[in-house]
């Protein structure tokens, strides 16, 4: 308690030795609700949206106002910006960026189309998506496939500067929408597949200088740890917390990469984000000395990270020792909200690893984890008992393990698959309801593990994976459910045929939006998750639904456009292995309902 | 009356491609676990009751590893890259080891891909006649989607290749 008020005490002396503003661009642009200013609405990521113009009564009225196409076939992810009166609109690979006019249907004001090196396209493991571009202070940065970070003129397209952040000859590549924060911006790099070492890195916004870089795992002064000052589950982390929880060198390949989302508190002054798979996939090739599972920190952990200095204050490893690939990644979602009855500053992040989490964002501490989809078995739960030396921790069920079962074993029937109970689309929070509106998949696999060499720009795998819709259950792929994170219940789930890879977007009319595989846009009551609407747009989606005002008049957007990981596994349809060998056609293939294309529709009430 | 002929000449041309499937699959010789065309090309080896052979088995292991990210489950193709299963129904095992090795890039308008060059990746190339028979008894339509549920046992050959190809003790 001393201890906790002390620290408390020496925040507050912090805070105001060194005030923190966050880029007062950002905050402003997001704080307009006819705006959409960043990906993820605001730097809490609440993908929440103050406009109520269309509601529960009206919204089953919407009508397709107008539709652009980029041009472009492959996965679209992420959406559209509005800042003013221009939309900004980016593509997967080859990474264009659009500019259009709201006051005239979406004319080009410019086009910015970046030359890159088609050898990029084979080293990004599961599509070339791209989380979409950011806004401050006039200008809009694009993270290219090949880690070129440009800075473009919001209102010419004008190239101001650019900087290169990584080696796509050894498997770095970016996916990642950057947040910028200050005066720096916030980057993140993609390729554990290929043994990529994560990091995050600061560079400067008005020169493209890097500032600072944050390596996931290393040496202390690389991943910016500081041994008494940096805290996990309330002690601090010590000297070599990363080090001594890899054999020998394989850190150096390790992966931990950092492909998600940011946010940022300007309170905390801290970014919060989320790191990826150690490499390879093959646990037992990644044991320690003695043969026995080690950490792998801090891999397939939350970290928050002064943003003028890159330490860590604090960091929390999800799943130590990954046996089933449950990347870290997916968004932190920041909001002050009631948990088991006391206002918290909350973290709440939705894992692969099928856990919803509950944190308190400015000290780190646990205060919720609970299974989000009560089909997963991989795990009992987590320790929440202080005193238990396992503390934090998730326990492993041995029939689920991979690497108790060992290589050239086929570990069956795990819950959830690679791909998560859910990936990066993101989720959404309602105000209004105290609720997250969270897109799922309802997914189950079998796993085996084999030996694998590493080669520099190589895949670096080691595992074969078959994946199936979750047995006994609904027989679809997916669920959008609403999560109370105070209580860690899930409040009601809707089920889908396909798995819900669009990011959710709540609103004050009281509607919820996502998107379907099959290419359905849905509008949904906050209340029940009953459906008001929906409407198939030209491809699947997988991109993120979003909304903004231009003249009084509120439209709702999403790019739709097939692909990414949803289109490599459900392309052709899975099949169930209890059902005997090579059942096929008990489920759909998604290439039955849609093909390639990216489009983006608007919608607005007639 | 053009129609028809045209049909029945691709009738004629599809049996003879079948016929000639089946003769290759009936002389087809096993050398040390591993089965050959008599060509001398690896290709696969699947028992009346469904055991397939190791370099099979194999193959579907390999395949789903360093494959499947881009080219989708049991070789169907993806939103990403092309369906394995057709592509195998044409191209000739020296082929496959070009493209495999080289890689292929289609710069079009329409349609931008790149299968990148696989030469130097010992977790792909120590294996190539295992997943290329894979594919192929996939192409042939004689080995169903899944985990084949029978195999052969590794045979000396197998782990010999291995071990001085991958260079490990």
């Amino acid at each position: 308690m001393h201890k906790i008020a002390l620290a408390s005490a020496w925040l507050a002396v912090i805070a105001f030795a060194i005030p923190a503003k966050a880029n007062d661009s950002v905050l402003q642009e997001t704080a307009k609700p006819e705006q959409w200013a960043l990906q993820t609405g605001d730097y809490a990521n609440q993908r929440y949206s103050k406009l109520d113009q269309i509601n529960r009564d009206n919204v089953k009225d919407l009508k397709v106002a107008w539709s652009f196409s980029t041009g472009v076939l492959r996965g679209h992810e992420g959406s559209p910006l509005v800042i003013g009166d221009i939309m900004y609109v980016h593509t997967p690979f080859p990474n264009i960026v659009y500019a259009l006019d709201l006051n005239e249907d979406g004319r080009i004001i410019w086009k910015y189309e970046p030359k890159q090196d088609p050898s990029v396209i084979p080293v990004m493991c599961c599509d070339t998506v791209y989380r979409g571009v950011a806004y401050a202070d006039n200008t809009i940065y694009l993270h290219q496939a090949d880690t070129t970070l440009v800075a473009l003129d919001a209102k010419t397209g004008e190239v101001k500067w650019k900087v290169v952040n990584g080696d796509p000859g050894k498997g770095e590549t970016n996916t990642a929408t950057v947040l910028p924060v200050k005066d720096k911006v916030i980057v993140g790099i993609s390729g554990a597949e290929f043994g990529v070492r994560g990091h995050i890195t600061a560079y400067d916004a008005k020169t493209g200088n890097r500032v600072w870089r944050a390596y996931s795992i290393g040496p202390d002064d690389e991943i910016l740890f500081d041994p008494e000052k940096t805290m996990s589950l309330g002690k601090p982390v010590g000297k070599d917390s990363s080090l001594k929880t890899w054999n020998g060198d394989q850190w150096k390949i390790g992966g931990g990469t950092t492909w998600g989302w940011f946010s940022y508190d300007p309170e905390t002054n801290l970014v919060y984000y989320g790191t990826g798979n150690p490499s390879t996939w093959n646990p037992v090739q990644r044991a320690g000395p003695d043969g026995k599972p080690i950490d792998h920190k801090w891999t397939m952990s939350i970290i928050a990270r002064d943003v003028d200095t890159g330490v860590a204050k604090w960091a929390y490893q999800m799943t130590p020792f990954d046996e089933w690939d449950y990347d870290g990644v997916n968004e932190m979602i920041l909001v002050d909200i009631p948990v088991k009855g006391q206002t918290r500053k909350a973290l709440v992040h939705f894992d692969r690893n099928g856990l919803a989490y509950t944190l308190d964002r400015v000290t780190g501490e646990l205060l919720v984890a609970d299974k989000f989809d009560p089909t997963i078995n991989w795990t009992t739960g987590v320790v929440m008992d202080k005193n238990d030396p396992r503390y934090g921790r998730p326990l492993v069920v041995p029939e689920k393990s991979t690497f108790l079962n060992g290589e050239d074993v086929d570990t069956k029937n795990i819950c959830p698959a690679a791909l998560g109970t859910k990936d990066q689309q993101p989720a959404a929070f309602s105000p209004r309801t105290n609720l997250f509106y969270v897109p799922t998949n309802h997914v189950c696999m079998n796993y085996e593990p084999f030996r694998v060499s590493y080669t520099a720009g190589q895949p670096y795998v080691g595992a074969t994976l078959s994946m199936f819709p979750t047995p006994n259950s609904h027989g679809g792929m997916g669920n959008f459910i609403a999560w109370d994170a105070g209580e860690g219940k899930i409040v009601w789930s809707k089920p889908e045929k396909f798995s819900v890879w669009s990011g959710a977007l709540a609103t004050a009319g009281g509607v919820v939006f996502y998107g379907t595989l099959e290419g359905y846009l849905k509008a949904i009551d906050e209340k029940d998750g009953k459906e008001l609407f929906k409407f198939k747009t030209p491809s699947g989606i997988i991109g993120n639904v979003m909304t903004y005002s231009h003249k009084g008049k509120q439209y709702v957007a999403v790019l739709s456009g097939v692909g990414g990981w949803a289109g490599i596994g459900l392309a052709a349809g899975l099949t169930n292995p209890t059902e005997g060998l090579g059942a096929v056609g008990g489920y759909a293939g998604l290439r039955d309902y849609t093909a390639l294309g990216g489009t983006l529709t608007v919608f607005t009430l007639p | 009356m053009q129609r028809a002929g045209l049909a029945l000449t691709f009738a004629v041309l599809t049996l003879s491609l079948t016929s000639l499937a089946f003769s290759e699959q009936a002389n087809k010789k096993n050398v040390d676990g591993k089965w050959e065309t008599e060509d001398g090309s690896p290709t696969y080896h699947i028992a009346e009751d469904g055991t397939v052979d190791w370099y099979t088995y194999s193959g579907f292991r390999r395949y789903h590893s360093e494959c499947h990210v881009c080219h989708g489950p049991d070789g169907e193709g993806s939103t990403y890259a092309p369906g394995l299963v057709q592509s195998l129904k044409t191209m000739s095992y020296e082929d496959f080891l070009l493209v495999v090795a080289s890689g292929r890039e289609v710069m079009r308008a329409d349609k931008q891909s790149v299968m990148p060059a696989l030469g130097d990746n010992h977790n792909v190339m120590c294996y190539i006649d295992d997943i290329f028979v894979y594919l192929k008894a996939r192409a042939d339509g004689v080995l169903p989607r899944g985990r084949p549920a029978k195999r052969a046992d590794k045979p000396q050959a197998a782990r010999d290749h291995e071990k001085s190809c991958l260079g490990e003790n």
